[in-house]
């Protein structure tokens, strides 16, 4: 499972980082004559309302979808570590930190992420912010948990009655443990993310519509559904395959890592 | 149990305060000025002006949250800069086809996760068992819209036997009402049904290993008795959770169906109102979903005390 993830994730990382070296054409180049042309020998994946190749604009966009799923899946990790780790150990801002957490896990992921972009102009870093900031409870409750059992635990007793502060402990005590857990949540963060960025670009709240992300793209040939099928299926095909890939590479470190 | 369950919706009311304040907050806490933003690109300073006096931005942070805090208790939501309108009266119009589409969804979701999960579960490592995994894991993997989208090409453009969009209301007869309505909700049933099916999976093969079930099987039960009867009754209460849980999921697919399908509901709603940069709405929208959400989890909880009485807070 964590092989067929990783080796389908590296094929599609390679394609996207390199798409300059085997696309076919300019993704941004406009051929009125070749309008809403089905794939063919010359457009595998046939051309949209502009004549733009599709395959080519597909190759592309996945460099935004996965730059951002990566991204989302750091500063999330981050964040939530460190308000995580502070909450769990300083029982004074714990409680007031929990309640904000609270409030914002009640608020469904899409809607917040929605509501900020609401509030922000359209650009992948903006896309990036609004996609963390419904994760984010979700890390502090994972770390806050894991930090409340192992405070308890008599290495960190021990530590304390050798002399060492707290910044010492909850890194170099409290930390190391929390290291396999986070880095399967990160992967699912990632997985949602990249779902999540197509979502907003779709619904025209994400990534600014010059750039073809996948999202972008089919949400550009919408309009086109009934005559050119193929401008979504295509994007929507590798944007499931790599969602796909992620979560299978999720889903083999839970197992090789033992988390739960 | 009464008791109990009156502690718990006690404890609601603090939730719902600090998911309005969050609410509130999220104005703020994006960087940049919300009023210059929400004005657009062409606005005047006076367009500016009045759009921060309209939401009162020109007031100290404190007072603006007392006030918002105030008028939600009188069910006051404001008034869309766009048309208007009381943001109660927008959501009012609008609640119908949601609502419509979300319950088809989730019972549609329910009655097909939940019998999979078990089966799945009692022929574990078989092929109906792997199927139901390849099935759920591309569930939480494919774009909700792309689902849709090859739905709709399929049954409605290739077949031609649904139609490709719109909604019609209940009233105009429930043959019209559950036409429109069967693409969207099984599209947006999938990744719930996949979230319910793992969960039932796990929960059930966790009871399967249990002294009783063997015993139930080794006095004779018919499986379906076993299973249904003595496995997935103790298996229940995961399942129940994550359908609380997963209506956060359902609703935001919701929003993304919606605008799929042209269905004039909250989700619609919503993203015209981010178009038209008419944060009002917005707000209103996001506090009446999650405020429901908040609701159902209770009710969830609620049930949960009348399902196991060994539960106490």
């Amino acid at each position: 499972m964590l092989v067929t993830g990783l080796v389908t994730l590296a094929l599609i990382a390679i394609t996207g980082l390199g798409a300059n070296l085997w696309w076919t054409a300019d993704p941004q180049a406009l051929r009125p004559v070749a309008r809403l042309r089905p794939p063919s020998a010359e457009q595998w994946f046939g051309t949209d309302q502009y004549g733009r190749d599709v395959y080519s604009r597909t190759l592309y966009g996945g460099r935004i979808s996965l730059q951002v799923g990566a991204m989302v899946g750091v500063v999330s990790l981050l964040l939530g570590v460190t308000i995580g780790l502070c909450s769990g150990y300083y029982r004074r801002i714990d409680a007031v930190v929990m309640r904000v957490m609270d409030g914002l896990m009640a608020i469904p992921a899409i809607l917040l992420a929605l509501a900020l972009m609401a509030l922000m102009r359209a650009s992948v870093k903006n896309v990036i912010f609004a996609l963390v900031v419904p994760e984010i409870p979700r890390v502090v409750r994972l770390v806050r948990a894991s930090v409340l059992s192992l405070r308890e635990q008599t290495m960190v007793e021990g530590a304390r009655a050798i002399g060492a502060q707290t910044p010492r402990i909850l890194l170099r005590y409290i930390l190391p443990a929390l290291v396999a857990p986070l880095i399967v949540q990160g992967t699912y963060i990632c997985a949602s993310a990249i779902l999540f960025e197509a979502y907003l670009s779709f619904l025209g709240a994400g990534t600014p519509p010059i750039i073809p992300s996948w999202g972008n793209i089919m949400a550009e040939g919408r309009a086109y559904v009934q005559r050119a099928f193929w401008i979504i299926l295509f994007p929507g095909a590798f944007l499931a395959l790599t969602v796909l890939a992620v979560n299978l590479v999720g889903d083999g470190l839970r197992d090789l890592l033992k988390v739960r | 149990m009464l008791p109990l369950i009156a502690r718990r919706v006690l404890a609601t009311i603090p939730v719902m305060g600090v998911v309005a304040l969050t609410v509130f907050a999220l104005l703020h806490l994006t960087p940049g000025d919300p009023a210059i933003i929400i004005a657009g690109d062409y606005a005047t300073t006076q367009d500016i002006a009045r759009i921060r006096a309209s939401l009162g931005l020109d007031r100290p942070l404190l007072a603006q949250a007392g006030i918002w805090l105030a008028k939600l208790l009188r069910g006051d939501l404001g008034a869309s800069i766009y048309s208007g309108l009381p943001v109660t009266t927008l959501i009012g119009q609008r609640v119908g086809p949601t609502v419509a589409l979300t319950a088809l969804a989730m019972l549609i979701s329910v009655a097909v996760a939940v019998p999979l999960g078990v089966l799945a579960a009692w022929r574990q490592g078989s092929w109906v068992d792997r199927i139901v995994m390849i099935v759920s894991v591309s569930g939480f993997s494919m774009p909700v819209f792309w689902l849709g989208f090859l739905l709709v090409w399929v049954f409605a453009i290739q077949a031609g036997v649904l139609p490709v969009q719109g909604y019609q209301p209940l009233e105009a007869g429930p043959w019209q009402f559950l036409r429109h309505l069967v693409l969207p909700a099984v599209t947006l049933s999938l990744v719930y049904m996949a979230l319910i099916a793992r969960m039932t999976r796990a929960s059930v093969l966790g009871v399967l290993r249990e002294d009783y079930i063997r015993t139930a099987f080794a006095k004779g039960l018919a499986p379906h008795r076993v299973l249904l009867g003595h496995a997935l009754k103790a298996a229940s209460l995961p399942v129940v959770t994550i359908i609380g849980v997963g209506f956060a999921l359902l609703i935001g697919g919701a929003v993304v169906t919606e605008s799929v399908f042209a269905i004039p509901g909250l989700g619609r709603l919503t993203v015209d109102a981010i178009v038209r940069r008419d944060y009002p709405v917005v707000q209103g929208v996001v506090l009446v979903v999650s405020g429901v959400y908040v609701l159902l989890n209770l009710v969830i909880d609620v049930v949960y005390v009348v399902l196991d009485p060994r539960i106490r807070y």
